[in-house]
């Protein structure tokens, strides 16, 4: 079967300093509810960068746009430079995606799982095979690959979908509200994980959440709310917003429908 | 600088198509249920249904049959059929299945091309539907529905052929309806109204005897065409009007189902995607 090599082929970085996913006024409707009104970001690559927004705000819809679940009509997307609508290959087979509900086959195993997506991204199963062994140890799943994803915890579940995103050696990742549900513990195992791999790999991670405990110095932010983009900047920009107070409060001012919107 | 133009392997195309094929017998070795009642319905028709008809409904000498047959040797073909039309609905049950849980996204955020990932699921579904199928017979064997030996070998293609249009047939509907509880309905409206009104269990020179309106509803059912191709591969003979009928519906369903599933043009890009988005 196919080496990993002709995988991870395509999904090799950038040229220096292409950010890892660009997002140019971009709008989408259903209907005749907007759900994406004019959004522009950027996800530096190896940047762990946070999309925050209470309920509703649009996350969901602004991920299935970037993984192409159908299509933007207006604006552009661009991961590590390939256009997602005109180039949804070479865009797709860069990023590796959690979504915020579990996609997990509980009926099968962990590996299974893993070979599965392995082989929608064009890796064998002998190359499959060895890399989802590789990233389950690293991050301690080991023994339970052989395992039903049905009777992993929340938290090892979320860990695998992650691993799951990593079989194909993307160079950014989309998580949406990966730690919903988890208790702390798990949450901060989930947390770590993530931020490993930007520090050690250069991942850049567009991180979708609600929770702000989970947003750190050195993160960069992006506030969505009602499909606008109301503010984005470094996590040290955005508390001094709020006159130096903590981000909690920069959200709630930012969010706050009598606030005006901020570039 | 221009950037080299990218290109998927074709190696991974097959490796994609093995890895949907092997999913899918992996779910369906898993929920042996299934199986079972795959096997069960057609085999509760042949036992219960046909023999009680058999001395109630005639069956004169019609094409493939080269002489008098049991009514259970003339409904043989249409329980085939039905195996492969519940297979279709089965398969398409767990796309709305996966839909809803979200493991569908998984499939569609695949960098191959959505039209193959498609084609894809619909390989693996009539493969499972092969082994039903084979099943059925073999247990039909031994119930005097003896057909040639040439008949199991040269029942293949059109088994690929019905298989590719139900299953195709099925892909559309799972892109009509959001959730299970609408697919039930299905059931009602669609599945037995479509193997009632067919070839499948009594000859349609008898139905336009008795109603020239029900005839006519079977003549455009295509699931007639696919009994009947199925009927007449079994005796190791082609029916060129039935293939090319089903052949060409199954086109449709699949360009349907295709179009449907387009992220830009199809009916999720509309309603909100495979989960209603947030």
């Amino acid at each position: 079967m196919t080496e990993p090599t002709s995988s991870t082929r395509h999904a090799s970085g950038p040229a220096d300093g292409m950010p890892a996913l660009d997002i140019r006024a971009v709008s989408h409707a259903f209907g005749t509810r907007k759900a994406l009104d004019d959004v522009s970001l950027t996800v530096p690559a190896g940047s762990f960068t946070a999309l925050l927004g209470p309920n509703g705000a649009g996350k969901t819809t602004l991920f299935s746009l970037v993984t192409r679940l159908y299509d933007n009509r207006s604006g552009a997307i661009h991961v590590l430079g390939a256009d997602v609508r005109r180039r949804p290959a070479e865009a797709l087979s860069r990023l590796g995606v959690v979504f915020q509900a579990r996609t997990l086959d509980l009926e099968l195993s962990v590996l299974d799982n893993l070979l599965y997506h392995a082989t929608l991204h064009g890796i064998g199963f002998g190359a499959g095979r060895r890399r989802a062994m590789e990233l389950l140890a690293q991050d301690g799943l080991a023994e339970r690959a052989r395992d039903k994803v049905r009777n992993l915890s929340g938290g090892q579940m979320r860990r695998v979908e992650i691993v799951r995103a990593l079989m194909h050696r993307p160079r950014l990742l989309l998580l949406d509200e990966p730690t919903v549900g988890l208790d702390i513990a798990s949450r901060a195992a989930v947390v770590a994980l993530v931020r490993a791999l930007v520090a050690d790999e250069g991942i850049g991670v567009l991180w979708a959440t609600h929770i702000i405990e989970e947003i750190g110095p050195g993160d960069r932010v992006v506030v969505l709310h009602r499909g606008q983009i109301r503010a984005s900047g470094s996590y040290e920009e955005m508390r001094a917003r709020a006159g130096g107070e903590d981000l909690s409060t920069a959200f709630l001012q930012l969010v706050s429908d009598t606030g005006e919107a901020a570039a | 600088m221009t950037p080299a133009r990218f290109r998927l392997p074709l190696t991974g195309y097959v490796i994609v198509l093995t890895g949907i094929c092997w999913r899918e017998a992996l779910r369906f070795l898993n929920q042996r249920g299934r199986f079972l009642s795959a096997l069960v319905r057609p085999l509760v028709w042949l036992f219960i249904f046909a023999a009680g008809f058999r001395s109630v409904l005639g069956v004169s000498i019609i094409p493939p049959y080269e002489t008098y047959v049991l009514y259970e040797v003339y409904v043989t073909p249409g329980l085939v059929a039905m195996i492969q039309l519940f297979n279709g609905l089965q398969s398409s049950l767990s796309m709305v299945h996966d839909r809803e849980v979200g493991a569908m996204r998984i499939l569609l955020v695949s960098p191959y091309p959505r039209w193959y990932l498609l084609v894809c699921k619909l390989i693996a579904g009539i493969g499972v539907s092969l082994l039903q199928v084979y099943a059925f017979l073999a247990v039909a064997w031994f119930w005097e529905v003896e057909l040639p030996p040439v008949g199991y070998v040269t029942v293949i293609p059109a088994l690929l052929l019905s298989g590719l249009m139900l299953g195709a047939m099925g892909l559309l509907m799972s892109s009509v309806f959001r959730q299970m509880e609408n697919f039930a309905s299905v059931m009602n409206f669609v599945i037995f109204p479509m193997f009632f009104a067919s070839s499948a269990l009594y000859p349609l020179w008898r139905v336009q005897e008795s109603s020239l309106a029900l005839w006519w509803i079977c003549t455009f059912n295509p699931f007639t065409y696919a009994v009947e191709l199925i009927r007449f591969a079994l005796y190791g003979q082609f029916a060129p009007f039935a293939a090319l009928v089903v052949a060409g519906c199954a086109a449709l369903f699949l360009a349907a189902s295709i179009l449907a599933y387009d992220p830009s043009a199809g009916v999720m890009a509309r309603r909100g995607g495979p989960e209603t988005a947030k």
